[in-house]
């Protein structure tokens, strides 16, 4: 009885609140989209990080995928996001270095985008000094070697654009544009750039049969005393085929990018850089941090027999000495049917990924 | 609007009071249940190591060798305490204990663990060949912490990883564990079981165990980097000497 009598109370009180409201309410009713995630990954590995202040939404996605391709982003409108992450090499570039708008060259490889909600340590680019995808975002559009734009610019072009304000009303419910919601729509777009359909997958799906060289190639991956690639580079029962974790794999002697040290602070991190995923390698040309390979056959050959010993070089990588385990030209042959296999031509023409 | 509010605030005090009915009994029981925080700390010849030792701290093993360590993580199943009256209270599947800096896992806390006298504690070193199930575990997988399926397949017991040798000239170690492979196909099981001594407990409590590091390059076989560096994996004889090594690497430390 008491119960009730103070449900009636409540009630009264709450309906005696919108006596006075004269605020207009615009419904801000963005729909949910979470990710589709594929089986393979599902089964196997943890789920992906999505920011409890960032869902993700059907508008939100729409909105992340035009401002990627736009280049409304870059300070004299000539450079989207997609200048150097291009959909057809699975959103990275084909030069080894990039130009931005001022036509000035960086220092890096463009990286690849697939697979990024699965950053478990969510540490982006190739030294890992952005925590998180939203945050990663800021840096291209104000980096002076990239789009050299400023944000109070980026946000006031776009709120003086015809259909912009309208898009991130729908989208986070206010037309208020900043770089935090701008961050977080090209976030969602990126989440959803997901690649699961190689050749591997299918076999390990059973729907497809590999190749006898594709099948020893993965044992060559697989063997300690061989590639041992899969310390670094996942395995079977890891479909990200990266740890997203730091490493020298033995490139140089002297580092004059220090890479995760840089950001660190400690020397013992010198020369080490972010491990990529081996997915798509067929698209992404050229390969290391700084671009230096331009072929999978280089890449190879390093490991096998071009490693460079320094203070901090990773301890899995082994004879040093002679320049690395020294395969045969038959098992870099397989080494390479196998890494190519994990290729993803449906990801690369996903019509959902394109300009819109 | 005014008499409303001091119904509802007299309703809510009446609520209240109504709900502190159980400060009469005075003679409440001693708890039977605590939390029990367990740390695993890490040790070189009695001094303590950490992940600010990596790669910067210069040890010397029972061969003689000098050496740094970059990486170590290893895998604990079924931490199970037991007492005389045959209770036995299991406090985890597995954990994976990993000393590096930003994603450092040494401590497990449990609620609700029986306050009692263990007459010793259990676990493996590693998945026994029940657990050991390949692919099995997401966050492992996650770790990727596979074994690969040539070697038996499941995954690593121990990465235990930094270089030997002298400065300016130093090689890789690589002292993984897991499944032994005796020959292409046939494989034998490596995990160690290990037995702590009991201890007591009076409330809440933090244990202690330790993991003597200089104890797998020790005892029973003095190991030689020089001959056993890397690849491991593949190689049975190293597989079983960690496994003989690994037996007297565990004590159990302090308890609070």
């Amino acid at each position: 009885m008491l119960k009730w009598i103070k449900i009636g109370c409540l009630l009264l009180l709450f309906s005696s609140c919108n006596d006075t409201g004269i605020e207009t309410y615009t419904p801000y009713s963005p729909t949910l989209s979470p990710l589709d995630i594929p089986k393979i990954f599902a089964d196997n590995i943890l789920p992906p990080i999505i920011p409890p202040d960032n869902p993700q939404t059907v508008e939100g996605i729409a909105l992340g995928r035009k401002l990627f391709f736009d280049p409304i982003l870059s300070a004299n409108n000539t450079q989207s996001c997609a200048s150097c992450h291009a959909p057809e090499n699975a959103f990275t570039d084909i030069d080894r270095f990039s130009d931005g708008i001022d036509g000035i060259l960086g220092n890096r490889n463009s990286m690849p985008l697939f697979n990024l909600a699965w950053n478990y340590d969510n540490k982006f680019f190739w030294d890992g000094r952005s925590f998180g995808l939203e945050k990663q975002a800021l840096e291209p559009v104000k980096d002076p070697i990239e789009l050299h734009n400023t944000w109070s610019n980026v946000a006031q072009t776009l709120q003086s654009h015809s259909e912009y304000p309208d898009l991130f009303l729908e989208a986070f419910g206010t037309s208020t544009i900043d770089s935090t919601l701008v961050t977080k729509a090209l976030a969602q777009f990126q989440r959803t750039l997901i690649s699961s359909n190689s050749r591997f997958d299918k076999h390990l799906l059973g729907e497809i049969t590999l190749t006898p060289s594709e099948l020893n190639g993965f044992n060559i991956f697989m063997d300690e005393t061989k590639g041992d690639c899969f310390h670094c580079h996942g395995n079977a029962n890891n479909p990200l085929w990266t740890d997203n974790d730091f490493h020298n794999n033995g490139l140089d002697a002297t580092f004059l990018d220090k890479g995760l040290g840089k950001i660190t602070g400690d020397p013992n991190d010198d020369g080490k850089f972010k491990s990529p995923s081996l997915r798509n390698l067929k698209f992404t040309a050229p390969y290391m941090h700084d671009g230096r390979f331009a072929t999978l056959d280089d890449v190879i050959n390093h490991y096998s027999e071009g490693l460079v010993n320094s203070p901090t070089i990773d301890p899995l990588m082994k004879s040093v000495d002679n320049g690395g385990v020294q395969l045969s030209d038959s098992e870099k042959a397989d080494l390479k049917a196998f890494l190519l296999s994990l290729s993803d031509v449906e990801f690369i023409n996903n019509p959902d990924f394109k300009a819109p | 609007m005014k008499p409303l509010k001091k119904i509802i605030l007299l309703i809510l005090f009446i609520t209240f009071i109504g709900c502190d009915n159980k400060d009469d009994d005075n003679t409440e029981p001693a708890p039977t249940f605590g939390t029990l925080t367990i740390n695993f700390n890490h040790y070189w010849d009695g001094e303590k190591v950490t992940s600010a030792d990596f790669d910067n701290t210069v040890f010397a093993n029972a061969n003689g060798d000098k050496l740094t360590i970059s990486k170590l993580r290893y895998l604990i199943s079924n931490l199970t305490l037991h007492q005389a009256n045959g209770t036995s209270t299991k406090l985890s599947d597995y954990y994976l204990v990993d000393l590096a800096g930003l994603n450092s896992n040494t401590s497990i806390t449990i609620s609700d663990v029986p306050i009692a006298n263990f007459s010793n504690a259990t676990f493996t070193f590693g998945f026994n060949e029940t657990d050991n199930v390949d692919g099995a575990y997401t966050d492992l997988n996650s770790a990727s912490w596979n074994w690969p399926e040539m070697l038996g397949g499941g995954y690593h017991f121990m990465q235990f990883e930094g270089k030997y040798g002298a400065t300016g000239t130093e090689n890789p170690y690589a002292y993984h564990m897991g499944t032994a492979r005796v020959s292409p196909g046939v494989f034998e099981q490596n995990y160690i079981d290990v037995t702590l001594d009991g201890f007591t407990t009076t409330g809440d409590a933090t244990l202690e165990i330790k993991m003597n590091i200089d104890e797998w390059f020790k005892n029973p076989n003095t190991w030689d980097l020089n001959v056993y560096d890397t690849p491991l994996m593949p190689n049975y004889d190293a597989q079983i000497m960690m496994r003989q090594n690994g037996r007297t690497v565990f004590r159990l430390g302090e308890l609070n």
